[in-house]
């Protein structure tokens, strides 16, 4: 073998090698835009889902209503309450007297009770956006099968949805409940694991001697951090709901509200989370308060500061924004926790907004669930709708974090 | 270490001045407390846990042999065989792992070794938006986008409408991000003078990463690999949507079979009365869940500990 062989064998084997190396990097590549496509694919898939065509039939059609050929939300209250009258049954129209006289409603409201009552109008079946686009001879075959079906395109996410209560038909239903759920809920979760989850973080990284309570301690915060959820709804269950039950249900203070039901209330449900999210509390405060410089310390307790004084007029203020940050990231993983709050007993179904701490409850992530577990495909819509409002409520909780974050740490240059 | 400097300063004040203050005492009592009650939540669990589970074994109708060894569970005919309920969570959790690991190793690989600062800038914040998403999004995604898509490539007869295949390549997708950040720490780990070794005796990139890097790193990647699988066991949404709901002792992963999460959902969903064996029943699942994340957290973090100590 001579010199020059081999350098071509070595000049091939670098290519061969080069080859190698590039295809790898192809590979690798690839495998990180899956994640890219797979965020843009389940995105799409919730737009996808909250609008498109909908068949919608009328029990009674509006034309045939006009007196005299003037439309139906033209008319006076005297012609409206005479469509009730022969429309509805003579119990109905007693037990609508009983509520609010009929006599005294005014003619929105009239009409209010026409459509939903007379007109009555549902939807019969439902397209998604992509088929909406790209079937329209098919939904158009449809149509022409089904004459007396109405074609409309409907964004299932709109205004009225938000302000909405729960209903148990598709096109009526709301959030509005499952929103000051998901509020009252939080509230309580924060008001509980806040002032707890700093105290443990202060006291394991100011007070406590590294010993072996320390370490029993702190082992045991990383070990709860990775407790299944469901967990902590089974102790819930028991601990909240049954032990303290006088105490969740409002019975001790004598604030009952007619609806709760044995302490499954938003109490219960907020403790829970509550104790669910304090490991991730204490850990996010046991490093913020790491990060802080220990000539912070030093200084103060040079210039005679007991270790209180030092914690709460120097590390804790100069801990501030990262000790809110984490704790908001915090929030929005309980705000989006369902399988707790079912163990612990969520409400089928809630129309009244809750009232107190009491109240029986929903969340946003629990009418999800219970819309998505349901087969027709108007629920499934209502569901992506529901996504949209739970997504932007942790998106703006998150960019709020993150604002405020950049914004104090152009103050601190240490 | 900063500790002991500030012991050593504690005994120096309270030499020269003698003084015990009591709000201090008192401000010290409470955040011991506050650091206590992590202990008692711990406490709790176990102990809600054990109760209940005792109260079910102890219950005529289930033997605790059965309970390990018999595949049918219907608590409507007395039978509580974990077997069925045990195999679908271990059939979701394989699919998870399966699906999270490669692809999770892949992408920690890219970003900690080969992009550039601002491809990752642009890349870690789409996988930090994957991470926060809640669960039962990932629920809705597998009914109405996964079944769908894998009845369309393997056939309405072959895929049922609810299956664990389904479900547990979307737990796959939800343990990604934490898979793939604990890989790229567990990278970032290896020191850059094992790199520059390779570099120095000619290697290419990808033998550097692929040969030294990634064994180097193994530990840290093998315990990603156990807290991945630790949280797809736990995971209940996605199951509860997706994979069915009644217990059913099968291998094939395009049938519907449910969990142990899906059943203790289930149950607890439909107002359970309380001292029933349905009642007792969940806490034993919830003990028998509990035992295997914790070990599987604690393995996990003995696998971290023993690979820093070989670089510090």
């Amino acid at each position: 073998m001579n010199a020059a062989t081999d350098l071509f064998a070595a000049d091939l084997l670098s290519k061969k090698r080069k080859k190698r190396n590039s295809i790898i990097k192809i590979l690798l590549f690839a495998a990180t835009m899956i994640t890219v496509i797979i965020l843009c694919i389940l995105l799409l898939n919730i737009i996808n889902n909250a609008f498109g065509v909908i068949a919608v039939e009328n029990e009674v059609e509006p034309d045939t209503l006009a007196v005299d050929g003037t439309p139906l939300n033209e008319l006076e209250n005297p012609q409206l309450l005479y469509i009730i009258d022969t429309h509805l049954s003579r119990g109905l129209v007693r037990r609508f007297n009983d509520e609010y006289p009929l006599e005294e409603r005014s003619a929105k409201e009239l009409l209010e009770l026409i459509e939903e009552r007379i007109i009555n109008s549902h939807v019969k079946k439902s397209w998604s956006l992509i088929d909406t686009v790209f079937r329209s001879s098919s939904i158009a075959a449809y149509f022409e099968a089904n004459p007396e079906q109405e074609r409309r395109f409907r964004a299932w996410i709109q205004p009225g949805f938000l302000v909405r209560s729960q209903s148990s038909t598709p096109e009526n239903a709301g959030v509005r409940t499952a929103i000051l759920g998901s509020l009252w809920i939080i509230l309580i979760t924060f008001l509980f694991a806040f002032p707890i989850g700093i105290g443990t973080a202060v006291y394991l990284e100011e007070y406590a001697v590294k010993n072996r309570l320390h370490k029993i301690i702190q082992t045991n915060i990383y070990n709860l951090a990775g407790v299944p959820s469901i967990i902590y709804g089974l102790l819930g269950l028991a601990v909240f709901v049954r032990v303290l039950e006088p105490v969740t249900s409002g019975a001790l203070f004598g604030l009952t509200d007619g609806t709760t039901a044995n302490g499954r209330t938003i109490l219960s449900a907020g403790l829970t989370l509550g104790l669910l999210v304090l490991p991730i509390i204490i850990i996010n405060t046991q490093e913020a308060l790491r990060a802080l410089p220990d000539s912070l310390r030093h200084s103060s307790y040079g210039l005679g500061a007991t270790r209180w004084q030092t914690v709460r007029y120097h590390l804790l203020p100069n801990s501030f924004e990262r000790i809110l940050t984490g704790t908001i990231m915090a929030l929005s993983r309980a705000i989006g926790e369902t399988a707790p709050l079912i163990v612990v007993g969520a409400s089928t179904f809630v129309a009244i907004d809750p009232s107190s701490p009491f109240s029986k409850f929903t969340t946003l992530p629990i009418q999800i669930y219970q819309w998505s577990a349901r087969p027709q495909g108007e629920f499934r819509n209502i569901a992506a709708a529901a996504i949209i409002v739970l997504l932007v409520l942790l998106l703006s909780m998150n960019s709020f974090a993150i604002y405020f974050r950049n914004h104090y740490a152009k103050k601190r240059n240490y | 270490m900063y500790m002991s400097e500030q012991r050593k300063g504690d005994t120096a004040i309270v030499s020269i001045k003698r003084k015990i203050r009591p709000g201090e005492v008192v401000i010290h009592a409470v955040l011991l407390s506050c650091a206590l009650l992590s202990i008692a939540i711990t406490l709790g669990i176990v102990i809600i846990l054990v109760k209940e589970s005792i109260l079910f074994f102890g219950s005529k109708e289930v033997r605790l042999v059965d309970f390990f060894s018999t595949t049918t569970w219907q608590p409507m005919i007395q039978k509580f065989g974990i077997l069925p309920l045990l195999n679908a969570t271990l059939t979701t959790s394989f699919i998870a792992v399966l699906t999270a690991v490669p692809i999770g190793i892949a992408v920690a690989v890219y970003l900690s070794e080969y992009a550039s600062g601002k491809t990752r800038n642009t890349l870690k914040p789409v996988i930090e938006v994957l991470a926060g998403i809640p669960t039962v999004v990932y629920g809705y995604f597998a009914i109405t986008f996964m079944t769908p898509l894998l009845r369309s490539i393997f056939g309405e007869n072959i895929v049922e409408i609810y299956n664990t295949a389904s479900a547990g390549i979307v737990i796959g997708i939800l343990i990604l991000p934490l898979v793939a950040s604990m890989s790229e720490d567990a990278l970032n780990a290896v020191p850059r003078t094992l790199r520059e070794a390779a570099y120095g005796l000619g290697a290419t990139k990808m033998e550097t990463s692929l040969k030294v890097v990634l064994p180097a790193a193994f530990s840290g990647l093998a315990a990603a690999f156990i807290v991945g699988l630790s949280r797809a066991v736990g995971e209940t949404m996605i199951v509860a949507l997706a994979a069915g709901a009644g217990p059913n002792f099968t291998l094939n992963p395009f049938k519907a079979a449910e969990t142990i999460t899906g059943y203790i959902v289930r149950i607890s969903g439909g107002d359970v009365s309380y001292n029933t064996l349905d009642y007792n029943s969940i806490f034993a699942l919830g003990l028998f869940l509990f035992i295997i994340t914790l070990t599987l957290n604690m393995i996990s973090r003995k696998v971290v500990e023993k690979y820093r100590e070989v670089y510090d």
